[in-house]
């Protein structure tokens, strides 16, 4: 089966654990202002590429990714569910490690078929990183032009599946780079049992130039990157949301 | 050698070593690997925080002044030619400057009278008429020899820049001298190896045999004068060293001599560190010396390396990028015997750049292994993050030809220490000579006739076998050229530039490679694959020279895993290296060649006319064996695995591939990507300014606190 794929990284060594050979795959329904990656929204475009070429490439980098694996980022990966099943399913096979990067927006509880397909994934997924943009529902709307309930849902349903999780959150002045929402989100860690990392990522601005290429507007034109001490700030106040709920649940 | 026992050998186990030079024979004898991490490492002293800081202020100054302290003017450089010099003899550990002072630059006329006053010129410091007028009309150099016997061609395709970075006006450098033997012999019994090799050696006289005979007597000469050198600085060093602040020392005098005689291209130090961790490990077992002084006096030898300074022309800098030493240490590694030949001496070279901060020099080069201990690559990874200065070379993929006891040359040519050198060779710039082949040998710049007069290719869209064929016949005749350039400068460069003291540290038989060396190669391969896979459109002038080039359509790009750019590439070393083979090598060298520029692209492209994968006239070439900048676009591993494919045996001087990385995209901090441990401690003022601001509002002004956790 093949695939939209905007482009493939031989050396990743942000999106997940070890050195990852990452699959950009291209599409995806949400339009976060801060995407860097923009170029990857339309669902098709770019080049098709099958499992086999995908994993048959792979093959030529094992030695390097030994520690590592594959990701499949996008775009949204999960906007093209039979293809990533079966990536997924071959990979396995293969003894590869499996890695999505997902926001969650395709999760949806009641649409049975999808949630067939997912039932499936899952056994073939040794890791998801779930990208949480905002834990207030209307702020979500907001940032990204979608609501947070499926998302957070996919997050509760990973948990109850007990699917390794790593949550990232990127911190963005004057959106989410504030007390009140990262105690919010804390608190709903707190919920999920299947959290193996929390990466909290200062907001920057090297997707810009991509704007300028495409010729579109870049829609946080006036907000400061944060530094990494920002960050870290950040996910301390996260944690401690977590920890506050943890001890006192019912406050 | 004398078959007994030095006093200064107690303790250690006896060998091949003991009865003739053989410094590898006593490191595998006597060394102890060390599989343990760095917590046994000791800051700076007070001592070495005074001297580092009296450095700094030298350096400071060194940069207000255009980069130049202070130089000589007055005296040429020889291995006695200075008084001493310290920073602070009280308490210094390990003393000698090139010259009467810190920092400056000693005179250098033996490679050429020209450049060494220009270089002063260039800085505003006028050189002693007399001494010009000696070097002029009595004592020829280097540089006079190489142009008296240049041909009219060879004279234009330099000036054409298609062989380019000679070195027939600086010092070719590229040799090693075995420093080790110094502290572990003492000069004497140097000297005497030397006589005994002088005395049977051939006695036909033939002008080989002759010219080995008067090297060998001026190798003596030079190891007289290093003793002298000792002595000047108030230390004995015909014995062998005592204890490892000599061995130290007399290490360091041996290099020091090199530095005081040769304004060498590239001044590598060669592979110290586990020779001398045998001497360490000894002192403190004795307890002669701790932990604290054992650390201090490497601080203040790898201070001594970093005060390194030559004398040199701004083109020469503006060719290197700077003012390079490349004090090359090679460190780690595996032996033959499948022991890592780590040692906390490595540990120790290494911690200098916590302890005095990073710097370029000396370039500490980790020879790298597989089979490396995990804790030591651990130390290296996590020296890299914070100082990146630290090289990495295959030491599996070495140790196959140099055994295990080599070291790198400048930055990557091995070679086994005190056993084999190198004629440095500069580069052949393979771009320019693919649009030599199709103008027919009109120079794209200087539009004249630099190579032979070849058909020049006529047609509008290039034919990839047209132009393939008429490239190997220019690749032929540049082959050739660049050889026999070379044949002049090596020749001169030992008659009148000899390394005396460099070979007086080797053995009577060294193996010599002839080192040569490509330019442009990713542009060659993209050219090609251009010309083959697109249609690529010759733009001619008024007289029908080709100056430029359209391309309609897209092509495979050399750094992207695509074998059918990547064995383009792959073809053009194979058969330019063959062609390099069939010809005539001074004094029996073996030719190699490398893909390794790491600077001089820059200057290599600005001479270099548009080529046919689309760049354009002037843009820097592409480093060593790079893809070109922004042609790879599938990450680094696709990008290396375009460069592994480069045959190792048709390029054994060496390939780089220079990779620039942001931290950030390196990986995560553990902190971020933990084990799913999320507990954390505030204390009650850190909950107290979180609570703060737990109601704010989005549009609210409310800071997130800085928490210092």
């Amino acid at each position: 089966m093949e695939g939209y794929i905007h482009s493939i990284e031989t050396f990743g060594t942000v999106d997940g654990p070890g050195i990852r050979y990452v699959v950009f795959t291209q599409g995806c329904p949400m339009r976060c202002k801060y995407c860097h990656n923009p170029d990857t929204w339309e669902p098709c475009g770019n080049e098709k590429k099958s499992t086999d070429e995908i994993l048959a490439d792979y093959e030529k980098y094992r030695p390097y990714l030994a520690d590592g694996g594959i990701t499949v980022t996008g775009g949204e990966p999960m906007m093209q569910m039979d293809f990533l099943l079966e990536l997924l399913k071959k990979a396995k096979k293969r003894k590869i490690h499996t890695c999505i990067d997902s926001a969650g927006i395709m999760f949806n509880p009641n649409n049975e078929s999808f949630m067939s397909k997912l039932n499936e994934l899952i056994k073939y997924t040794d890791l998801i990183m779930l990208d949480i943009k905002h834990i207030d529902d209307f702020e979500h709307k907001k940032l990204t032009g979608h609501s947070n309930k499926n998302i957070l849902a996919f997050a509760r349903y990973l948990s109850d599946n007990d699917v390794p999780v790593w949550i990232r959150h990127v911190t963005v002045p004057g959106i989410t780079y504030n007390t009140k929402y990262l105690l919010q989100l804390g608190e709903f860690l707190a919920e999920l049992k299947n959290v193996k990392a929390l990466d909290v990522l200062p907001y920057h601005t090297m997707g810009v130039p991509k704007y300028e290429a495409l010729g579109m507007e870049y829609p946080l034109k006036d907000v400061e990157p944060l530094d990494k001490k920002d960050a870290e700030n950040a996910r301390n106040i996260i944690l401690y949301g977590r920890q506050k709920k943890l001890n006192h649940p019912f406050e | 050698m004398n078959n007994t026992m030095q006093p200064e050998w107690n303790g250690f186990v006896e060998g091949k070593w003991s009865k003739a030079v053989n410094v590898r024979d006593f490191i595998q004898r006597n060394y102890t690997p060390y599989e343990g991490d760095d917590e046994f490492l000791v800051g700076p002293t007070q001592a070495t925080q005074n001297l580092w800081g009296q450095v700094m202020d030298l350096f400071k100054e060194e940069r207000s002044k255009d980069g130049v302290l202070d130089m000589d003017t007055k005296i040429p450089s020889t291995i006695t030619s200075h008084g001493a010099a310290y920073l602070n003899k009280d308490i210094e550990q390990i003393v000698g400057f090139q010259t009467d002072a810190p920092l400056k630059r000693a005179f250098m006329p033996f490679g050429g009278i020209r450049t060494a006053v220009t270089a002063c010129k260039s800085y505003g410091y006028e050189v002693d008429p007399e001494l010009i007028r000696i070097f002029t009309d009595y004592r020829k150099t280097h540089n006079q020899g190489v142009f008296d016997a240049y041909t009219p061609e060879m004279k234009l395709a330099r000036h054409a820049h298609i062989v380019t970075g000679l070195p027939d006006a600086y010092g070719r450098g590229r040799i090693i001298g075995d420093y080790r033997r110094v502290a572990l012999y003492g000069v004497d019994l140097l000297i005497e190896d030397k006589k005994e090799q002088l005395s049977t050696s051939l006695v036909r006289m033939t002008s080989k045999n002759i010219r080995l005979r008067e090297e060998l007597a001026e190798q003596i000469k030079a190891l007289g004068e290093l003793k002298k050198l000792g002595e000047i600085y108030g230390y004995d060093i015909s014995k062998p060293a005592k204890d490892i602040k000599e061995a130290i020392q007399w290490t360091y005098f041996g290099y020091l001599a090199a530095v005081k005689e040769q304004n060498g291209a590239a001044m590598s130090l060669g592979r110290t560190s586990t020779f001398l961790d045998i001497y360490a490990e000894r002192d403190l077992a004795s307890g002669k010396y701790t932990e604290e002084q054992v650390q201090e006096m490497v601080d203040h030898f790898i201070m001594k390396l970093r005060m390194v300074r030559f004398a040199r022309i701004p083109e020469y800098n503006a060719l290197f990028a700077g003012d390079p030493t490349w004090v090359t240490e090679a460190l780690g590694g595996v032996g033959i015997d499948g022991r890592s030949l780590v040692t906390k001496m490595s540990y120790r070279y290494l911690h200098t750049l916590d302890n005095l901060g990073t710097s370029p020099e000396p370039n500490m080069t980790v020879l790298w292994s597989t089979k490396l201990p995990k804790n030591w690559k651990n130390y290296c990874a996590e020296m890299s993050i914070k100082s990146s200065a630290i090289q990495y070379e295959n030491d599996d993929m070495m140790r196959v030809t140099h055994g295990d006891d080599y070291a790198i040359a400048c930055c990557v040519s091995s070679m086994r220490i005190g056993k084999e050198m190198q004629f440095f060779g500069a580069r052949a710039n393979l771009a320019k000579c693919l649009l030599y082949a199709i103008n027919g040998g009109v120079d794209e710049k200087l539009f004249v006739q630099v190579g032979p007069k070849y058909r020049p290719i006529t047609s509008e869209y290039l034919d990839y076998d047209e132009v393939m064929s008429r490239y190997e016949d220019m690749m032929e005749w540049l082959a050739g050229l660049y050889i026999n350039t070379l044949n002049v400068i090596h020749y001169m460069h030992d008659k009148y530039c000899y390394e005396r003291i460099q070979m007086a540290l080797h053995d009577r038989e060294v193996k010599r490679w002839f080192a040569t060396g490509i330019a442009g190669l990713s542009v060659v391969a993209d050219s090609l694959s251009a010309i083959k896979y697109a249609k690529v459109k010759a733009v001619r002038n008024e007289d029908g020279i080709v100056t430029d080039y359209e391309i309609e359509g897209d092509f495979p790009k050399y750094g992207n895993n695509d074998d059918r750019v990547d064995q383009i590439a792959v073809e053009v070393v194979k058969k330019f290296m063959n062609m390099i083979r069939k010809h005539h090598t001074y004094r029996d060298s073996i030719p190699t060649t490398s893909i390794l520029t790491i600077t001089s692209n820059v200057s290599y492209g600005k001479n270099t006319g548009s080529t046919p994968d689309g760049r354009k006239a002037g843009i820097p070439l592409a480093p060593g064996a790079n893809p070109m900048h922004g042609r790879d676009t599938n990450g680094a591993l696709a990008a290396l695995a375009s460069v592994a494919k480069l045959p190792f045996k048709d390029a054994q001087d060496g390939i780089s591939n220079t990779f620039t990385i942001l931290p950030n995209a390196l990986g995560k901090d553990s902190l971020f990507v933990g084990n799913g441990d999320f507990d954390i401690e505030l204390t009650p003022e850190q909950i107290a300014e979180i609570e703060k601001g737990a109601g704010c509002g989005p549009n609210e002004a409310c800071n997130i606190p800085n928490l210092n956790v």
